[in-house]
């Protein structure tokens, strides 16, 4: 069989819910072992896109192909970690219960201890660094660790493809770097094509090598350098878009009075900097 | 010490055939009951539990009215609850609690239409005390069976669907991923919730049934690490408390002469002591039985 370069292509993909038009025409490839991150403020459409891609939201137009294969439904070499998993602390599960049902979740019948399995999944707390927390209950766990076990779960199946909802919400400055080169270890070590999201690029700069960018509910997709520029955001917004570099950070900012700038660039004032 | 023990036990405690019944229905209902309310409790569908059982009561209610046997009644009334809820379902937690409270409502309704017909035309108020709060010494053997077939067959749905049932309970977006249906899902557990509701709302009444399916799984749940752990230790919990109740109730017929106390009373009385003693500080989630080498320095 021959392996094709591009591990996943999103083709003049649309998707709207009742009234409401989320994405529109989105295309984008990601070759073989990128480390892409998906940026877009809140209510963007990061999540929807996700799950499109998962095959878990129906789509009004457009194709998905995954290695070569159209998506039919999620079940297959995608791995996913959701966006903010509240785990309640009275729940009866310990980490390393959450990484097997990675595994096994689908399947039936009462859980039979496994050697080769219990080693499957020691192996994947190892490669996420939760063996000192494996045996607490998931909901005692802190953000950070809890994203270090959903990873592990997501991981287990050995995924060609992981995508990641906003891994990197609710985390402090230190967790961050730790769960962005987690990614990236386990990205070039398991040989996974990876498409994270989040609303803030900046702590995804130094690791990421390909950007999708969502507004508008349209999307520009490149190497950073290349779609992080004044003129592609200001297109993408329909609207004058400053980019500004300073101290290896980059500021997307919209500068004029507040009543002309758009609505849709101030609702994601999160992301975007409004000067007036 | 023998003493004891014959004070303990009456004497004709072990060869009276409604204690075999009710120790066999109790225990049974218990066993459902625990099996299934550690997913209900994780689902955070205590409240649709407690709905299916009081909407239950319609059925018993009416039952008694047309002079079948109550199973029957209380069975088909919790399936159509179910179903109703199903049919209006909603998956926004908010919304899904006021689709149960309303078919609550409505059902409880039709219960007090029903027990009112009940007095009118038998003139007894037994009925009422009876579908609400159980009659326990008065289930007839003949049931037994049906009892037992019921249990066995939610135990062996739970068994056969346990990994989807615990992933989407917990999260049903990682369930979606891994090809769960997880609509059906939630549909089996709803079905599985009514059956063991019925079997307990004929053992501590329908009002009551809640105890027994929430409370043992609950104080299991503070106590437990794994699933498994929590849905054996709720088994034993529930079993024990049903049993101890049959006991005492037994007994209390020594206290006040001529009549015993309901056995509901001692299983919910049971029931709470244990959740309370579970709650104890420096017993949250200590069994976790660990099989590897994996308890590590934290
Ligand atoms: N099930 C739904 N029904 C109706 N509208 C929806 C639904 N899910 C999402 N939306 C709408 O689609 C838009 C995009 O939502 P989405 O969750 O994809 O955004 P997001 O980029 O992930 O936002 P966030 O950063 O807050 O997670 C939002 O405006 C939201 O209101
Ligand atoms: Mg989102």
């Amino acid at each position: 069989m021959r392996n094709i370069d591009e591990m996943l292509i999103v083709d003049q993909l649309s998707v709207a819910f009742p009234g409401r038009q989320v994405l529109t025409d989105v295309s984008f490839t990601l070759q073989r072992g990128a480390f892409c991150g998906l940026i877009g403020a809140n209510g963007s459409g990061k999540t929807t896109l996700l799950r499109s891609i998962l095959g878990i939201q129906p789509l009004s137009a457009g194709q998905i192909r995954i290695d070569g294969v159209s998506r039919g439904n999620g079940f297959g070499s995608v791995g996913y970690v959701p966006q903010k998993i509240q785990f309640d602390p009275d729940m009866p599960l310990r980490a390393l219960d959450l990484v097997e049902l990675g595994l096994t979740g689908h399947k039936l019948g009462l859980p039979l201890p496994s050697k080769a399995r219990t080693r499957l999944v020691d192996e994947m707390l190892a490669a996420v660094d939760a063996q000192n927390f494996a045996d607490q209950r998931i909901g005692n766990l802190s953000g950070g660790q809890q994203q270090r076990i959903l990873i592990a779960h997501a991981l287990i199946r050995r995924p060609k493809l992981l995508l990641l909802d906003e891994p990197l919400a609710n985390l402090d400055i230190r967790a961050t770097a730790e769960i962005v080169s987690l990614l990236r270890k386990v990205a070039s070590e398991h040989d996974i094509t990876v498409l994270v999201s989040a609303h803030d690029m900046n702590p995804l700069l130094g690791a990421m090598d390909r950007i999708v960018y969502l507004a508008n509910g349209r999307a520009a997709s490149g190497r950073t350098d290349e779609v992080v520029r004044t003129e592609v955001l200001s297109a993408l917004y329909g609207y004058h878009i400053d980019v500004i570099r300073v101290h290896g950070r980059v500021l997307v900012i919209a500068a004029g009075a507040a009543n002309e700038i758009p609505a849709a660039i101030e609702q994601h004032t999160a992301h975007v900097t409004v000067i007036p | 010490m023998n003493y004891l023990i014959a004070v303990i036990f009456q004497p004709g405690f072990f060869v009276s055939g409604p204690v075999h019944t009710a120790m066999i229905i109790g225990g049974g209902a218990a066993i459902v009951s625990a099996w299934i309310g550690v997913f209900t409790i994780i689902r955070g569908q205590s409240f649709a539990g407690h709905a299916l059982a009081d909407v239950s009561s319609a059925g018993g209610a009416a039952s008694f009215l047309l002079g079948i046997n109550p199973m029957f009644g209380f069975l088909g009334m919790a399936v159509l609850a179910a179903s109703a809820m199903e049919f209006l379902g909603v998956s926004r937690a908010r919304e899904r609690d006021l689709v149960t409270g309303i078919v609550l409502g409505a059902g409880l309704g039709l219960t007090a239409l029903l027990l009112y017909f009940d007095v009118t035309t038998r003139s007894t108020t037994g009925a009422a005390t009876s579908v609400m709060f159980g009659s326990m010494f008065a289930i007839p053997a003949s049931i037994i069976p049906a009892v037992l077939i019921i249990a066995l067959a939610v135990v062996l749905l739970v068994a056969a669907i346990y990994r989807p049932l615990l992933l989407s309970s917990l999260d049903s977006t990682l369930a979606e991923v891994q090809g769960i249906n997880v609509r059906l899902i939630g549909l089996l557990h709803l079905l599985m919730l009514s059956l063991a509701v019925t079997l307990s709302a004929m053992t501590i009444g329908a009002i009551l049934s809640t105890a027994l399916l929430i409370g043992p799984a609950a104080a299991a749940l503070r106590l437990a690490k794994r699933p498994g752990v929590a849905i054996c230790l709720a088994a034993l919990i529930g079993v024990g408390a049903t049993w101890g109740g049959i006991l005492l109730a037994y007994d209390s017929y020594n206290w006040t002469p001529g009549h015993g106390w309901p056995v509901s009373f001692f299983i919910v009385t049971i029931i709470f002591a244990v959740y309370l003693l579970a709650g104890l500080p420096g017993r949250r989630g200590r069994l976790g039985i660990p099989t590897t080498n994996r308890l590590m320095s934290t």
